[in-house]
């Protein structure tokens, strides 16, 4: 056999002081790295199988092991970085397109990294959160662009809208791609705090039906696990046209991850491949959009917000109007960070926008186009922490999805490895021996915290510039200021650099 | 009685509730390192992971209403404490005839051949509640309540 001039990727170091032989490392690690070698009485590990996911490190009882960056030094050179060393490699051994999971990890700049939050001083009072009433219901749907109201009444029925207790949502991600245990503990987070997961395109498993009110149904290009209990079982419905991480492009379930619950709940045969077609075959045009828009509706009798999922790409805001126009409640947006279950890494790292600028473009074009108020903005795709998701807000957007930190919140260690299907925290693999590492229970509990931290973190903020509701932020780009932007970049933002 | 039980489905194979009850029984019964460097010779673990395929699951002593164990022991080591329900044995008392380990329907004893002794689950009853092993389990697999069996 030829020799694979791949060198490892990380160095397991094990502190033999503290080892005890326990071999929970070697159990836990289903890439074969740990094993005991009997006659030396001592663990021994194959560094060139190590991912980097963390767990034996953070199961190992003693805290013995280390996983460091392999420490092999390249000749230096600014333009062959030793990333595009190894996929030359890999491919030279392989000949195949490289995949890979999770989102975009090539250092374009973040721009929310660039943006600040104003306070109030003097002139206007800040608020403490703790003291006084701080609101952060949000409404995603379709808002009329006036109410009549009638004898102390609404006079005309609002179209159907989403109620969040806090505008941040959990991403589509489907059953397939991630566990049935992920789902259900996002399932069980989003009951809890009042907010919505979403199915992605992967049917919606018969034991997640009493989650409906909390779900978002998606509709995307495979049309999987879409019948009429599906499309009445949710609470609003998506439609998939494309995601961050790989826009333009389809999906593909291998048939080994299509096991009787994923082929059940799919609507298709076990161990078959399930293929999402990169576009709707029955969409061509913002007109044939309309028209699965309004069979949607029809469907489930006008009773639900239906919303257009795109990704983030050069001409976003002339889309999204165009999608507000075919009649959609909500349009969301998922930036060039969004992750994935597995796409090709060229098509992950290089195409698409930051979300920030699509946020900006769209809400700017909805409003100078007078329909801002016949569509919700949902943005996603790089939604780290609580500053974002009000950076995101007064950019313009109604709420955000995560995906990735609702996944980090499960215990994923970012690897990347979602792909390969041998997921060591039990999120993205299907095979039973990993799914049970993740206890929903668990995984719901810290979803669960996640959101409540962020939303007492968001009150914080919004208390500080002296605002206490979630709405008076919407598109308060006045909020915001730029920090080493160009006056291109200010003007897209719409925002002042920091001192003007 | 509050009893261990496992939930096989979230119960991981990690074996970490074995390291842990070898520790809670050893001469540093709060020191895993020193449990495990310095407490030669050490102790069994009381409970142990059966394992096939996905299936794995944690078991232990079942500290029935009327154990056989208790019945059958020639000594009298073994006995049923009248107030906390667990099934003890008495060290000193245990000859290592194994009678014991005969009588247990479940198969939850184990003969600790170095010693000539008998060893089981305790409950902890000497170091603290959780026992340790459900104290330890990482996917909280194993929880102690009481189920009124
Ligand atoms: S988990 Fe830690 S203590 Fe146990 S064998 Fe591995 S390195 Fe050693
Ligand atoms: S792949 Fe994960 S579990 Fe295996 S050795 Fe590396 S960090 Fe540890
Ligand atoms: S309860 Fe204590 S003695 Fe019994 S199995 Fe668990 S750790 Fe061992």
């Amino acid at each position: 056999m030829a020799l694979s001039l791949l060198t490892p990727m990380f160095k397991v170091e094990r502190d033999e002081e503290l080892c005890i032989q326990c071999k929970v490392c070697m159990r836990q690690c289903v890439n074969g790295v740990h094993w005991y070698d009997e006659e030396e009485d001592r663990m021994r590990c194959d560094h060139k199988k190590c991912v980097g996911c963390h767990r034996c490190v953070v199961l190992c009882p003693t805290g013995a092991l280390t996983v460091k960056k392999y420490p092999l030094e390249f000749r230096e050179n600014a333009h062959w970085t030793l990333d595009y060393i190894r996929s030359i490699y890999l491919q030279a051994e392989t000949g195949g397109i490289l995949l890979t999971g999770m989102g975009n990890d090539r250092p374009y700049p973040v721009y929310w990294d660039h943006m600040v939050l104003n306070a109030s001083q003097v002139t206007n009072p800040s608020i403490d959160p703790l003291r006084e009433p701080m609101e952060l219901k949000t409404y995603l749907g379709r808002k009329p662009k006036a109410v009549e109201i009638k004898n102390g009444k609404l006079a005309e029925k609002l179209p159907p809208q989403l109620e969040l207790d806090v505008p941040i949502m959990f991403s589509a991600m489907s059953f397939g791609s991630i566990s049935l245990n992920a789902v259900k503990s996002l399932a069980q987070a989003a009951r809890e705090t009042g907010t919505f997961f979403n199915t992605g395109e992967g049917g919606l498993h018969r034991d997640l039906y009493e989650y409906g009110a909390n779900t978002i149904v998606q509709v995307a290009s495979g049309r999987f696990g879409v019948d009429p209990d599906y499309l009445k079982a949710g609470a609003g419905i998506e439609i998939k046209i494309g995601q961050g991480a790989k826009p333009g492009i389809g999906g593909h379930l291998p048939g080994e991850k299509v096991g009787p619950e994923v082929s059940a709940t799919r609507m298709i045969p076990l161990g078959s491949d399930a293929i999402s077609p990169a576009p709707h075959h029955d969409i061509y045009s913002i007109e044939d959009l309309r028209q699965l828009i309004f069979s949607l509706k029809e469907a489930t009798n006008y009773e639900k917000p239906v919303g257009v999922k795109i990704a983030a790409v050069h001409n976003v805001a002339a889309i999204a109007s165009g999608i507000a126009r075919a009649g959609a409640d909500f349009v969301a947006i998922d930036g060039f960070r969004g992750g994935t279950g597995a796409a090709p890494l060229r098509t992950r790292d290089n195409v698409g926008i930051p979300i920030e600028f699509a946020l900006a473009a769209v809400d700017e074009r909805l409003r100078r186009e007078g329909i801002r108020n016949e569509v919700s903005i949902v943005v996603g795709g790089s939604i780290r922490n609580s500053a974002d998701v009000v950076k995101a807000i007064a950019l313009g957007a109604d709420a955000v999805y995560i995906g990735t930190a609702a996944l980090i919140a499960l215990g994923c260690h970012l690897c990347q490895k979602c792909n390969t299907g041998k997921c060591n925290w039990g999120i993205a693999t299907q095979d039973p021996y990993l799914v049970k590492r993740l206890n929903p229970e668990i995984g719901a509990r810290r979803a669960a915290n996640l959101i409540r931290a962020w939303a007492h973190e968001i009150k914080e903020l919004l208390g500080g510039m002296g605002i206490n509701a979630i709405e008076s932020l919407r598109g308060n780009r006045l909020m915001l200021r730029g920090i080493g932007l160009n006056e291109k970049e200010l003007s897209i933002l719409g925002i002042k650099a920091a001192g003007e | 009685m509050k009893k261990v039980y496992v939930r096989e489905e979230y119960c991981i194979g990690c074996h970490l509730c074995e390291v842990y009850c070898v520790m809670a029984h050893s001469r540093y019964p709060h020191d895993l390192l020193k449990a495990f460097k310095k407490g030669d010779p050490l102790p069994l673990p009381r409970l142990w992971v059966e394992e096939k395929g996905p299936l794995t699951f944690a078991f232990q002593c079942r500290h029935c209403e009327e154990p056989h164990c208790v019945s059958a022991c020639i000594t009298g080591a073994l006995q049923k404490d009248t107030t906390t329900g667990v099934v003890t044995c008495e060290q000193e008392r245990c000859v290592g005839c194994w009678t014991c380990v005969l009588a247990c329907t479940y198969g939850a004893i184990r003969r600790d051949t170095k010693n000539g002794k008998m060893v089981k689950c305790d409950l902890c009853s000497n170091w603290g509640e959780p026992p340790a092993c459900v104290y330890y389990c990482p996917n909280e697999a194993l929880i102690f309540v009481e189920r009124g069996e």
